[in-house]
């Protein structure tokens, strides 16, 4: 039997404080071959795609040259109507939120119909109700106004009860403290729930803006000149689909990367400040 | 157990329950609990307890865990609706109703005693998207009314006396668990209530942290801050108790000044309860 406690490696040779920096140095040099290793599988397999296309003639940098403009402007009807959307979201979800909380039936069987009506149906149904079957009653609105809605009426619902979920985490004993001191229950809300759950679903609202991007090419469908209602124009126009299909496709992917990037920010800087 | 007028134990606990004469710089009584009773579920937390607390009185409240001493600190201010009995604080008198706990009339009562009554929780509860200045002038300004530049004069009073001056624009999470407490202390301090209550204000402490609220507390009770303290700090209770009440089973099984409820217990429970507090 031999020793086993005798440093017989190298590597651990010197004082504590060195080997400690020179296994950080070793972590950090793993971490960045494994990233480099990964890097690289994305690159083989999207050449293998995009190569194989290309090579078989699918694949046609002069059209796309000629389309991209056109459909890349596209980008910021997009951007406009995620906006939008979004925000008019969060205050139908505020308003959301208050009714599922609510003591009053009427509050909360309002908000929980909606909750539960919106969930319950495809994001295509109700776009289509919008646009196409309203004005049988003889309510119009024009294609932008129409998706807007609909995207804000259906993320209003799922993100209701991510507001409530966030008000529900602020911790019982801050409502606790606050009414001990006296303040009326409207107050309490205002001043003491409501800030630390706007802080709870920051990020959760952001995710909801990212997947709120993709939905909104729903809207092509009613002409909503948008992104993909842009490729799918000119694509089927000069049976380019496929080119102009992965032109849509990769400025979808670029635009959530770019948003993804603030929204860890944001929330990097979020949980940093206080707590 | 019932009470047998010749068993030599009951009459003691009897006698032992009731509310020794008051210590000489104790005033008026301005607490009254009234019968209280509390059920949660099924589980009778509250058996019937009667309380006065007088005018710079100094209370503390022991008992092993499930007593029901926090359960009647919450009770007086009504973070819990008794499920009877009545409480009264400097003359105004609310009957426990469970069944309008959400009218309008009745909880503007509630709010009324919570005025007179402060609060300090084992967890601390600042508001944490609030300076500490903030914390302490947030209820003088929107409840009380109080103009704010007065409110940052009180505050700013408040927080010299309990040490924290040079906190007064940090956030909480930049502070120890020893200096939220106290800010909390200010804090409640700053609504000028009638009576302070603490529930278990060092318990979520670190050892270390301990003394400094500790120390606060007791300048508080010498200054006649009238208080009621849910501890388990025995040493603290004897300095700064004019009265200490050991409960068990939701009652008030026995009270007195410190040196005859900590040092020569009349009841067996409440020296069995001592014994094992010791040991461990």
């Amino acid at each position: 039997m031999t020793a086993v406690d005798e440093p017989s490696d190298a590597r651990l040779e010197g004082r504590p404080r060195s080997v400690a920096h020179r296994l950080a140095a070793a972590r950090q040099r793993a971490r960045l071959i494994f990233r480099l290793q990964a890097a690289l599988v994305w690159f083989i397999v999207i050449t293998f795609i995009v190569g194989g296309l290309y090579l078989g003639g699918r694949l046609e940098p002069d059209w796309i040259a000629d389309n991209a403009p056109y459909i890349l402007g596209g980008i910021w009807i997009t951007v406009v109507v995620s906006i939008s959307s979004i925000a008019l979201a969060v205050v139908l979800a505020l308003l959301g939120a208050l009714g599922r909380i609510s003591t009053s039936p009427i509050w909360y069987g309002l908000a929980s119909l909606y909750v539960s009506l919106v969930r319950g149906t495809p994001l295509l149904v109700q776009i289509f109700i919008i646009f196409f079957a309203l004005p049988q009653v003889g309510i119009v609105l024009p294609p932008i106004p129409s998706g807007i809605i609909a995207l804000a009426f259906n993320y209003g619902a799922y993100m209701t009860e991510i507001f409530r979920a966030g008000i529900q985490a602020v911790p019982p004993g801050q409502q606790e403290a606050a009414r001990a001191l006296g303040m009326p229950e409207r107050l309490v809300f205002r001043r003491i729930v409501v800030p630390q759950a706007m802080r709870i679903v920051v990020p959760a609202i952001g995710n909801e803006f990212i997947a709120m991007i993709k939905d909104s090419s729903l809207v092509s469908i009613i002409t909503v000149q948008e992104l993909l209602w842009r490729a799918r124009a000119v694509g089927t126009r000069d049976a380019r689909t496929i080119s102009a299909f992965l032109v849509a496709a990769l400025v979808y992917w670029v635009l959530t990367i770019i948003f993804s990037y603030f929204q860890e920010r944001l929330e990097r800087t979020l949980r940093r400040s206080d707590r | 157990m019932t009470a047998d007028p010749t068993d030599d134990t009951a009459r003691h606990q009897a006698d032992a329950a009731l509310a020794p004469k008051p210590p000489a710089h104790v005033g008026e009584v301005i607490i009254a609990v009234e019968g209280v009773h509390k059920y949660f579920g099924e589980n009778h937390v509250l058996r019937g307890v009667d309380l006065e607390v007088r005018r710079r009185e100094a209370v503390m409240l022991i008992g092993p865990s499930g007593s029901g001493k926090t359960t009647l600190l919450r009770c007086i201010n009504f973070l819990e609706e008794p499920t009877m009995g009545a409480v009264e604080i400097d003359g105004l008198r609310v009957m426990a109703d469970p069944f309008r706990e959400r009218d309008k009339q009745h909880q503007e009562l509630i709010r009324q005693i919570r005025l007179r009554a402060g609060m300090l929780f084992q967890e601390f509860n600042l508001f944490p998207h609030m300076t500490v200045l903030q914390n302490l002038i947030e209820a003088p300004v929107r409840v009380r009314g109080i103009r704010t530049d007065e409110a940052v004069a009180i505050a700013d009073g408040f927080l010299e006396k309990v040490g924290l001056s040079d906190k007064r624009n940090e956030y909480p999470s930049r502070l120890s668990g020893g200096q939220k407490q106290r800010a909390a202390i200010a804090r409640a301090l700053c609504m000028e209530p009638k009576v302070l209550m603490f529930d278990e204000p060092t318990s979520a402490l670190d050892p270390e942290l301990i003394g400094e609220v500790l120390k606060v507390m007791e300048d508080l009770a010498h200054d006649g801050t009238t208080m009621i303290v849910v501890t388990h700090e025995m040493h603290f209770a004897q300095d700064a108790a004019d009265r200490v009440i050991f409960m068990e089973d939701g009652r008030i099984v026995e009270q007195g000044p410190p040196e005859q409820v900590l040092d020569e217990p009349r009841v067996e429970r409440t020296r069995q309860f001592l014994r094992r507090f010791l040991d461990t």
